[in-house]
């Protein structure tokens, strides 16, 4: 057991009570992507709850980069951000649902459609990083 | 029903930070099985499934909602190719750099430009599936 994997412990309980607060006050599955998607493309009264969560989202980032001192290194080519963002994007909207909305809120309630878009992405992920790592991408 | 969504998000970015989930090295570090396998994110959902699992099974003997009439979850139970045509192409994306919508999302309040360029393009994905979503 390494400190890696208690943050992961921590960190995890956090998002699911994250999860547990949104549904028990709003009736509302937290799935990033559903929100995000949704706040983008429909308006309505669910817009300011949508838009409520993804400030918190981001001002909860800017709030802990100061607190925690957060220093993130990460090398990606634009092109490769894109890339990988569309298919982020459609693929979730698609598939409806990521690995907050499947992965956690889905699964959490023993949906069957979850668990399985939860395995493909997952199965998906490690192929691509496979063939990444063997193509030297 | 604005403040406890805000509330929600704040506990998510934490939650998404602590558990390391923001870095993409992380989660890449999860999906080389063949390589340099790190079972952080395997930690982070195994408390985040405690915590959801316990909660949801608790939310199930509540009538309704605290600040609303009714729970709204999702009513599709079939199986079909949208479901795992949809998951494969966000997998394959999320496996190319390692985001997925929640953190790119905190990392631009990070201030990292790479989640702002991929959060940008994931909105145009997003959008895309929309236009070409059947009703």
């Amino acid at each position: 057991m390494n400190a890696s994997y208690i943050h992961g412990l921590i960190g995890g309980a956090l998002i699911g009570l994250a999860a547990v607060i949104l549904y028990a006050f709003n009736g509302r599955i937290m799935g990033v992507s559903g929100i995000t998607s949704r706040l983008l493309t429909q308006r309505g009264q669910d817009t300011w709850w949508r838009l409520a969560f993804v400030v918190g989202l981001v001002l909860g980032g800017w709030i802990l980069k100061r607190w925690m001192n957060l220093e993130i290194v990460l090398n990606a080519s634009v092109w490769g951000l894109i890339v990988a963002g569309l298919l982020v994007g459609y693929g979730t909207v698609l598939g409806n649902g990521c690995t907050s909305g499947h992965g956690i809120c889905g699964i959490a309630r023993l949906s069957k459609r979850s668990m399985v878009a939860t395995a493909c992405f997952m199965v998906a992920g490690i192929i691509t990083v496979f063939l990444r790592r063997k193509l030297g991408l | 029903m604005i403040i406890s969504a805000f509330i929600s998000g704040l506990i998510m970015a934490a939650g998404l930070t602590i558990s390391g989930m923001i870095y993409p090295s992380k989660v890449i570090g999860f999906l080389d099985v063949f390589g340099q396998f790190d079972a952080t994110l395997i930690f982070v959902m195994m408390g985040a499934l405690i915590v959801a699992g316990i909660g949801f099974k608790l939310m199930a003997l509540m009538p309704k909602p605290v600040l609303c009439n009714a729970f709204d979850c999702p009513k599709k139970t079939a199986l079909d190719v949208p479901l795992i045509l949809g998951a494969i192409i966000f997998g394959v994306g999320w496996g190319l750099i390692g985001f997925c919508p929640g953190p790119a999302i905190v990392g631009v309040g990070l201030g990292l430009p790479q989640a702002l360029y991929f959060t940008i393009a994931m909105l145009v994905g997003m959008f895309i599936a929309k236009q070409t979503e059947r009703k």
